[in-house]
């Protein structure tokens, strides 16, 4: 090997060099990565504390609970309206429209843009739509409808893919043996794309999770839950990466602005690694049944 | 059925139709107030004097999202050429999850990084306020590497390997070839990619916010404080009415036009990507 690259650096200095700055970026992008997570969680995991996690928010105590569960219930209703949607409008263009027809490109097109859109203008759009012009005022609600269309066009798309990597053979198969084509998409194709529409669906949820210019808007950014007042959806509150944008340009907790950030990379990086496990399942079992149409 | 399944198709139109409409209709009016060349070429923004130019912000955004390509896209084009070209098979998967995680990394996180680390670091190089231009460039350019790579590097294991093959047959080296022959024939994956990284750039705010100073001034260089279209916004909607919101919504609108050129650029490359 060292023979080689002596020989390269001999008669080819310019392609050695090439060589080593390939290499050297590779390096380079895999230490800023590590470096970045490693700083923020050792700077960072000594800050966490049981109190952090007080069911109260209080100015003597910073908890992140309350932002915390507000992420939870953004997450949850959020993911209640665009899963289904994503799926329905995923199948639908997989399953039953003409390829190129002008609804097809229309919705494509329109897709294509919802995700190009920066956070920052849905999060204007929420506050325009559902906080004013519906008047939901700064509330949970109003920052899980704005997240809806946000991570709609992942949704799809992501299924979408899922859908079309099912074999035709399965849907063939389910004709063959006299089903509909409804009970078709719903007992033999969707179960088969599971795997793939989870990993979106994960994927989405790590969106959620971190999305702040979003939220801060259409969500408002009230630190406590009032008493009784946790599953009310028209209060406003402040989720996770809220609460820690707030916390680091207040710069009076930044201890617990640390804590919080590292409670953030590790929702994010188990929902990363979920959403990879999936996607590499789906990928074995389509593997798997090509091999077994060989047989 | 088929008419429910069209219909959720359909959301993603109406959504649209509905960002375009507000925002639109929301923003038009105060440019007409303000007057187009007033508020798209003004200087100053001082809301308590009745001036809103937005000038300041649009090159901003311009200068910042510049800085962010230029130390971004040189090392995003290296790990997409390493990815597909240079990566050992067993490195691969551990390689492309790292990728990916950056890209799932909330900007809020890569804010604080930048606060904490990047800020610090550059007060101590220049001797003066650390947050910079060039502060939020150099973050920015860490944010959009995996969005570029992502795009790069299956538009360069796009290219037959017949390309590459043909030019080592020429006696070319494996880095000619790859450079001078397959980085060519994947150009169009390769500006798509670009330009989507400058999308993100340009739109993204947390991570700018906290780290670029917002200054409503003109920018006045690399080593300055600046001020972006996204941040005017996040800054001072909180507490902004009448045509001052007003203003603060057309600026959006004046981004989302921005974006939305953007968009089109990236749909035309793809399609000629698809037609190669």
């Amino acid at each position: 090997m060292s023979k080689r690259i002596r020989n390269l650096w001999k008669n080819h200095p310019l392609s050695a060099l090439v060589s080593l700055l390939v290499w050297g970026a590779a390096l380079l992008v895999t230490a800023l990565l590590v470096f970045l997570v490693g700083f923020i969680a050792v700077k960072g995991v000594r800050h966490l504390s049981p109190e952090l996690f007080a069911l109260n928010y209080t100015t003597d105590n910073v908890s992140l609970m309350p932002a915390l569960l507000n992420t939870l219930i953004i997450t949850v209703i959020a993911l209640l309206i665009a899963v289904p949607l994503g799926i329905f409008a995923a199948v639908y263009l997989a399953e039953y429209a003409k390829k190129g027809s002008r609804i097809v490109r229309l919705i494509r097109v329109t897709t294509e843009t919802l995700q190009g859109i920066p956070s920052i203008l849905y999060g204007l759009f929420g506050l325009l739509f559902f906080s004013t012009a519906l008047k939901w005022g700064y509330s949970l609600l109003a920052g899980s409808v704005t997240l809806v269309i946000m991570i709609l066009p992942l949704v799809i798309r992501t299924t979408e893919e899922a859908l079309l990597g099912v074999p035709d053979a399965y849907r063939e198969a389910s004709f063959g043996l006299g089903a509909g084509k409804l009970r078709t998409i719903f007992c033999v194709v969707l179960p088969a794309a599971i795997p793939g529409i989870l990993s979106g669906v994960i994927l989405a949820t790590g969106r959620i999770v971190g999305e702040t210019a979003a939220l801060l808007y259409p969500a408002g950014t009230v630190a406590n839950i009032g008493k009784g007042k946790l599953l009310n959806l028209f209060r406003s509150g402040r989720s996770l990466a809220v609460h820690m944008y707030v916390l680091s340009t207040e710069g009076l907790y930044m201890e617990q602005a640390y804590a919080t950030a590292v409670v953030l990379l590790v929702l994010v990086l188990i929902l990363n690694a979920v959403s990879t496990f999936c996607a590499r399942r789906l990928m074995k079992r389509q593997g798997q049944s090509e091999r077994s149409e060989l047989f | 059925m088929r008419v429910l399944f069209l219909a959720a198709a359909c959301t993603s139109v109406l959504a649209v139709a509905l960002i375009c409409v507000f925002l639109f209709a929301n923003g038009i009016p105060a440019m007409l107030e303000i007057g187009l060349p007033d508020f798209l070429f003004g200087q100053k923004w001082k809301p308590t004097n009745d001036l809103y130019g937005i000038l300041p912000f649009i090159l901003g955004s311009v200068y910042v999202t510049a800085g962010s390509v230029v130390i971004g896209v040189p090392l995003a084009l290296l790990t997409a050429v390493f990815l597909a070209f240079y990566c050992p098979k067993r490195l691969y998967p551990a390689l492309k999850a790292m990728i990916n995680l950056m890209a799932g990394i909330p900007s809020v996180v890569y804010g604080f990084f930048g606060l904490i680390l990047i800020v610090p670091l550059m007060r101590e190089l220049t001797g003066r306020d650390g947050s910079t231009m060039l502060t939020a460039s150099i973050l920015l350019g860490i944010m959009i590497l995996p969005t570029v790579t992502g795009v790069v590097e299956p538009a360069l294991r796009s290219v037959p390997p017949q390309y590459y093959e043909g030019s080592l047959a020429l006696g070319a080296t494996h880095e000619r070839s790859v450079f001078f022959t397959v980085l060519p024939a994947a150009r169009s994956g390769v500006i798509a990619g670009i330009v989507l990284g400058i999308g993100r750039s340009i739109g993204e705010t947390m991570a700018v916010i906290m780290v670029a100073g917002n200054q409503t001034w003109m920018p006045q260089g690399l080593l300055k404080g600046v001020r972006t279209m996204t941040t005017n916004i996040v800054m001072e909607m909180g507490y902004a009415a009448d045509l001052h919101r007003e203003a603060l919504i057309a600026t959006g609108v004046v981004l989302f036009v921005f974006i939305l050129i953007i968009n089109l650029c990236v749909s035309a490359l793809k399609r000629r990507t698809a037609y190669e």
